[in-house]
């Protein structure tokens, strides 16, 4: 089984997808700056960013209530530590996968978006207020909708485990390849985690221009540097989930291996083409677009999913 | 000099203070952003909150009004801290020098690490003036 301390330090956990997130922003920014016709930063910006950040000195303002302020950040990164820990150690030791992991899974994919509400609230800076209000909008908007989306592998599984999930797939082939309404749910999934990884056009709650890094706003040297950490292994999380569910998981054997890392790198691309042929959008368009598009685009999913499409 | 700031000066992020300029100089800053100067290739990037800055970059004559915010602005900052004066304006006014609202250049009111004259300068010269300030940083 591997010794667990190992796995949630070094290989499937902490070390192993701090390196690989920072990576694929690495990509994103140099991926976005061809996009608008320039040279851009180098693959390996992002780790420079990551260690200056914790080098840098960290202010808690007065009036924000020190404890709240603190914590959130930390259970940010536990959060997705523990659920990178969880999708990935599945793929190593599929015996590992327990009942309802997928559930636990969603559970502490939520802890960013709530420590950023957290943080933000407990900054006591009205931008950051602001923001916290759009993030609660927006969360509210895309939680939904992603959950529908996940239901529908599970539905055609008949198992809430990720274990399950991957060796139906090895048996069958990928979910989305074979099943309409897992390729509608696979775009409702993908529309969501744009969303939740707050790429344009959904970086509503951190608009730079507008409220100046919303909930981030107050947050200053290692505090910050948590966040972006946290926000590094989402990069590279997020994708890697949508592979799980919907294009054949990660199979622990060498070319498989590889190639499930290639998949999700295409999810991810298309995430960064999304990402720049978008504008950003108010949160009320926002909300409406999740509610009257992508939910209805996810209960049509659910309903050929009972149909046995 | 040690290796803090060897990864500081890789990874620059600048927060944009005007106190008061004609926004020339903030014409040309945005410049350096864009695909001719792209200056994120050195790391440089702007950001929206003073908190997550490294570098105070100045552009203006100081006001008045603008002499208190000025200061609490950089007492926000969080510790490895450059002021970078941008213009003519924040060193000795420029053409606003003897204005009523003027108060004094800027070195007068908090510590500047670099200076790029000009009225406005080009945005090659700024990109000069901070590899300048890089070279200081070792």
């Amino acid at each position: 089984m591997g010794n667990l301390g190992f796995n949630l330090l070094i290989f499937p956990g902490f070390l192993f997808v701090a390196t690989l997130g920072f990576l694929w922003m690495g990509i994103e920014r140099k991926l976005t700056a061809r996009f608008q016709w320039r040279m851009g930063p180098p693959l390996w910006q992002p780790y420079i960013d990551f260690l200056k950040l914790m080098i840098k000195e960290t202010l808690i303002p007065a009036n924000a209530q020190r404890f709240m302020f603190i914590t959130p950040p930390l259970l940010a990164f536990a959060g997705v530590l523990i659920s990178s820990l969880i999708l990935f150690r599945t793929s190593l030791f599929p015996k590992t996968s327990f009942l309802g992991d997928v559930v636990v899974f969603l559970y502490f994919l939520l802890f960013p978006s709530l420590a950023l509400i957290l943080g933000g609230s407990a900054s006591g800076n009205p931008l950051a207020a602001m923001g916290v209000s759009r993030e609660i909008k927006l969360m509210l908007s895309y939680e939904l909708p992603l959950i529908l989306a996940v239901f529908v592998p599970v539905w055609k599984t008949g198992s809430v485990k990720f274990a399950q999930i991957m060796s139906m797939q090895l048996q069958k082939g990928a979910f989305a390849l074979h099943y309409p309404s897992c390729f509608i749910a696979f775009i409702v999934a993908l529309l969501s985690i744009q969303a939740k990884l707050a790429f344009p056009p959904y970086d509503i709650p951190e608009g730079e221009t507008e409220i100046m890094g919303g909930p981030l706003i107050e947050y200053s040297g290692s505090l910050l540097g948590m966040f972006y950490l946290t926000r590094g292994i989402l990069h590279f999380l997020l994708p890697s989930f949508l592979v799980f569910l919907f294009w054949g998981g990660f199979p622990f054997n060498r070319w498989q291996w590889i190639l499930s890392f290639l998949k999700a790198l295409v999810v991810f691309l298309i995430m960064v083409v999304i990402k720049n042929i978008n504008p950003r959008i108010r949160i009320d368009q926002a909300v409406r677009f999740f509610w009257s598009r992508v939910f209805v685009l996810g209960i049509i999913a659910m309903g050929l999913a009972i149909a046995g499409w | 000099m040690g290796w803090r700031e060897k990864i500081l000066k890789r990874s620059l992020w600048v927060y944009h203070l005007a106190t008061g300029p004609c926004n020339n100089c903030d014409i040309e800053i945005l410049d350096l952003l864009t695909p001719r100067h792209d200056v994120e290739r050195f790391g440089i990037k702007l950001v929206g909150s003073v908190r997550h800055a490294d570098v105070l970059l100045v552009t203006g004559i100081v006001n008045r009004k603008c002499v208190p915010r000025v200061l609490r602005i950089y007492e926000q900052m969080p510790a490895p801290k450059l002021v970078i004066a941008v213009g003519a304006c924040p060193m000795g006014g420029c053409v606003f020098k003897g204005s009523y609202n003027q108060a004094g250049p800027l070195d007068k009111i908090i510590p500047v690490d670099l200076y790029i004259p000009g009225c406005p300068p080009k945005p090659e010269a700024i990109i000069a003036g901070i590899a300048k300030l890089l070279e200081k940083l070792k």
